[in-house]
C-alpha cells in the first residue's frame, strides 16, 4: 500500500499528474453542462417574453 | 452514404442523434480510462531507468496526443466551413477548440511535472517540442479569443477558421519535432519504425486510455457542438418547438 503511495520516490509527480487530468476532464464536463444549460434558459426567457408579448 | 451525411448535417437531426451517441461515448470512454489508469498505476512493472516516475505517461500522452487531434479536428472542420459554408462544421470547430485547449494545458503541466525529476528542469525554453506545444495553447487561445471578439457568428466563423488553417502548420511541428532538431523531450514511443518502444505490459494501459480519452473528448465534443447549434438556431421553429415543447 505505502509502495503504491510513494511510487519509488515519485509519489508527490505521479499523483499530482494524475490529480490534474481528473481536474481538467471535471473542468471539461462542468463547463459544458454549464454553457448549454445558460443558453437554454436564454433562449428559453426569450421565447417565453415573445410569446407574453404575442 | 452521402444522403446520410446530409441528413446528419442538418442542425435538428445532428442534435437528436448526438444526444444518443453521448451517453455511450461517455461510459465506454470511461471504463477504458479506469481499466488504463488501474493497470498503468498498479499493474505495469517500472521502468529501468525512470521507476515509477514514468506511470505519468499514461495522463502526459493521451493528454498531448488529443491536444493535437483536436486542433486538427478543429482546423479540417473550418477548412469544410470556409470552404462549403457548412454551419454545423463551423459548430464542431467552435466546439473543439476549449476541450483541446484544456488538454494541451494538461499535456503542457504533466510534462512540466515530468521533466522535473527526469530532466532537473519544470521548463525549457530552448526546447523544440515544449515551445511549439506552448504555440499551440496560445493558438487555441487566440481561436476563443477573436471568436468572443466578433459579434457577428457568419464573421467570427470566417476569421476564425482562417486563424485555424494557419495555425495548423504547427501540427507536424510538435509531431517531428523531436526528428528534426535536438530535444530534451525523448522520441516517439508508439508511432516509429520497428514498433512501440515499449513492453506489452506498459503499452496496453497506455493504449486503452489512449482510446479511452478520445471516447470522452468525442462525447463532450458533442456535447458542446450541440450548444453550438441550439444557440445558432435560436431562430428556428425546431427550437422554439424543442425549447417551449419541453418547457410546458
Amino acid at each position: 500500500m505505502m509502495e503504491a503511495l510513494t511510487m519509488g520516490k515519485y509519489g508527490a509527480y505521479v499523483w499530482s499528474s494524475f490529480a490534474l487530468t481528473l481536474i481538467v476532464m471535471i473542468a471539461c464536463v462542468v463547463q459544458a453542462r454549464s454553457r448549454q444549460a445558460r443558453i437554454y434558459k436564454r433562449i428559453e426567457a426569450r421565447l417565453k417574453a415573445m410569446e407574453t408579448h404575442e | 452514404m452521402w444522403t446520410f451525411f446530409h441528413k446528419l448535417a442538418s442542425p435538428p437531426h445532428f442534435y437528436r442523434i448526438a444526444a444518443y451517441i453521448i451517453p455511450w461515448l461517455a461510459v465506454s470512454g470511461l471504463l477504458l480510462i479506469g481499466y488504463g489508469v488501474i493497470a498503468g498505476l498498479f499493474f505495469a512493472p517500472p521502468d529501468y531507468q525512470q521507476g515509477d516516475a514514468f506511470r505519468i505517461i499514461y495522463v502526459h500522452v493521451p493528454a498531448a496526443y488529443l491536444s493535437l487531434m483536436a486542433y486538427s479536428i478543429m482546423a479540417i472542420a473550418a477548412g469544410i466551413g470556409l470552404i462549403w459554408r457548412m454551419k454545423l462544421a463551423h459548430a464542431v470547430a467552435a466546439g473543439a477548440a476549449p476541450i483541446g485547449a484544456w488538454f494541451t494545458f494538461l499535456a503542457l503541466a504533466t510534462g512540466a511535472i515530468w521533466g522535473r525529476p527526469m530532466w532537473g528542469t519544470w521548463w525549457e525554453w530552448g526546447d523544440p517540442r515544449l515551445t511549439s506545444e506552448l504555440i499551440m495553447l496560445f493558438l487555441y487561445i487566440g481561436y476563443m479569443a477573436l471568436r468572443a471578439a466578433i459579434d457577428d457568428v457568419a464573421k467570427a466563423d470566417k476569421a476564425s477558421a482562417v486563424l485555424a488553417l494557419v495555425g495548423a502548420v504547427n501540427v507536424p511541428i510538435i509531431h517531428f519535432s523531436v526528428e528534426w532538431w535536438s530535444s530534451l523531450h525523448q522520441g516517439p514511443t508508439l508511432i516509429r519504425e520497428g514498433g512501440p518502444a515499449i513492453e506489452p505490459e506498459m503499452l496496453y494501459p497506455l493504449l486503452a486510455n489512449i482510446f479511452g480519452f478520445t471516447l470522452f473528448f468525442g462525447a463532450v465534443l458533442l456535447a458542446r457542438v450541440r450548444t453550438e447549434v441550439l444557440e445558432r438556431e435560436r431562430r428556428s421553429r425546431w427550437v422554439r418547438s424543442l425549447v417551449l415543447g419541453e418547457a410546458q
